[in-house]
């Protein structure tokens, strides 16, 4: 299990992988928005999306998790 | 003049606006979104107003009700700082429906400026140089050939309904213009739909360099000097100095006139800026106009002693403008550092967070103007510009030894912030022999 944490405080502009997704390391998971920029979130490591904690528009803080995968 | 205004910003610019206000003796009235609650110009302000929820389209952006506000406070006019409403004709218009006055120019100069492709025609008529090249669309390879030779290789060859660099290249003689024309034509195909491309000179070495204009309602209109901001990261401006190490007295002077004929010819009357392209053989090309006061206006205030902010509101107030274009003087020379929130060694990541420490330095040289304080929390929603720190010198040389102090000495923990990046660019080879191009990030780096 992995958790895909936001590495700072905004607001989700895209989620682009839903449950049951593979993802491959460096795919890109969901676009951030902060301080006026589109921030793209990647995993670090490949595996399967076990769940998506966001939906579009909602505020995270840095450290939040947003994504959950499974190995 | 006004005994009132409402300033429709927020950040380091309402703060400086609020200033000015004081100065000129005027109560203030500042709004705010949610996020906003505990910030400085809520603070600085003598009333203060909730507008709405922190993503900026449901506040800052929320004409009626800052109208309404301004109405309700008995406020005369209201000032929209930069960004936001600051170049929103529509808004101008609802401001002045309102029976109030807008600190900034009418609305139709706003919008001559605001369409790029009637601009350059307004300006062309006008005697402004633009950039050399076609302002239709081509689709012939042997029309394309005969207007790269007309204005002269290198020639940049783009697509019409292209953005972010997609269809773009660059093409040095007639062998390479038939190479990039067919490559463009194919991209511009796949990407965009439609595979018109039109060719404008290629700018080598190019500078980004501005002059500031000030009209009044009296049709007077003078220069105030240039500003070089050729230092940028995702077409944001970092570092801005003036004067420009390249502009001579008699290059101001024709930049300067230029700007004046732009501002004239669509009846401009306010403070607003003519930013220009200026290429290594010192030719300079209209970029576009900025109809508000600029982030950057503090070094022309430091080199002139010129109170632009203070103008702005004299001349909409519809005071004369009793500066003559010979009472503009350059006195030594400023720098402006603009401090962002931002994490350098990621890329320039945001950084928002609570400011656990914060420590400025004071000289008497140095300027600084901020919206923060120690324990005020940057949120997401806005810019990551948190301050800017304007250093001055007898000379550049002097300048740019004191930015290096002032950035020294300035304490800011809880947030990332580009101050490592201002001290590696200010104490480069490059900004040191003024090799200030606008790939000068990318060229730090080589």
């Amino acid at each position: 299990m992995a958790e895909i944490i936001s590495p700072m405080a905004g607001v989700v502009a895209e989620v682009k992988v839903k449950p049951g997704d593979t993802v491959e390391p460096g795919q890109e998971l969901f676009i951030m928005e902060s301080m006026k920029m589109m921030i793209p979130l990647e995993a670090d490591k490949g595996g399967v999306v076990k769940e998506v904690k966001v939906n579009v528009g909602d505020f995270v803080n840095e450290g939040d998790v947003v994504i959950v995968l499974e190995d | 003049m006004f005994s009132k205004v409402l300033i429709a910003n927020r950040g380091e610019i309402a703060c400086r606006v609020i200033r000015a206000c004081k100065e000129l003796g005027i109560k203030t009235v500042a709004v705010y979104s949610e996020a906003d609650k505990e910030a400085l110009h809520v603070k600085m302000a003598d009333e203060a107003y909730l507008i709405g929820p922190p993503p900026a389209a449901q506040s800052y952006l929320n004409m009626d009700k800052i109208i309404e506000v301004a109405k309700n406070a008995g406020a005369e006019a209201i000032h929209p700082g930069y960004g936001f409403l600051a170049e929103n004709s529509t808004f101008i218009r609802k401001v002045q429906e309102a029976g109030l006055v807008f600190i900034g120019p009418n609305p139709e100069a706003v919008e001559a400026m605001g369409s790029k492709i009637e601009a350059r025609q307004t300006m062309q008529k006008a005697g402004v140089p633009v950039v050399p090249g076609t302002t239709e669309g081509i689709s012939d390879l042997e029309e394309a050939k005969r207007i790269a030779n007309e204005i002269g290789y290198p020639v940049m060859v783009k697509a019409s309904a292209g953005g972010g660099g997609i269809g773009m290249q660059i093409a040095k003689n007639d062998a390479e213009l038939e190479q990039a024309f067919k490559m463009c034509q194919m991209r511009a195909k796949a990407y965009f739909g439609d595979p018109t491309l039109y060719i404008e000179k290629y700018i080598e070495q190019p500078r980004h360099i501005e002059i500031q204009v000030l009209a009044d309602k009296h049709g007077n209109v003078i220069h105030v000097n240039e500003r070089e901001c050729s230092i940028q990261r995702r077409h944001q401006k970092v570092i801005e100095e003036s004067p420009s190490v390249v502009v001579t007295p008699e290059l101001r002077e024709k930049m300067g006139e230029a700007a004046k004929r732009a501002a004239e010819a669509i009846n401009y009357d306010n403070a607003g800026t003519v930013e220009f392209l200026v290429d290594k053989d010192l030719n300079f090309y209209f970029l576009e106009m900025n109809t508000r006061i600029q982030v950057e206006h503090p070094v022309t205030e430091m080199t002139t002693g010129i109170d632009l902010v203070q103008w702005q509101i004299k001349i909409a107030a519809g005071e004369e403008l009793t500066l003559k274009q010979e009472d503009v003087k350059i006195n030594g020379h400023a720098i402006e550092c603009r401090i962002y929130a931002e994490d350098p060694d990621k890329n320039f990541m945001p950084s928002p967070g609570t400011i656990t420490k914060l420590v400025w330095p004071e000289y008497e040289w140095l300027r600084i103007d901020h919206g923060v304080y120690e324990g005020f929390t940057v949120t997401p929603f806005y810019d990551p510009m948190i301050a800017k720190m304007i250093a001055w010198g007898k000379d550049r040389e002097e300048a740019r030894l004191r930015m290096i102090e002032a950035l020294k000495n300035t304490v800011i923990e809880g947030v990332k912030t580009n101050i490592p990046f201002h001290l590696e660019a200010l104490q480069h080879p490059l900004f040191i022999e003024g090799k200030t191009y606008t790939s000068f990030i990318s060229d730090m780096k080589k």
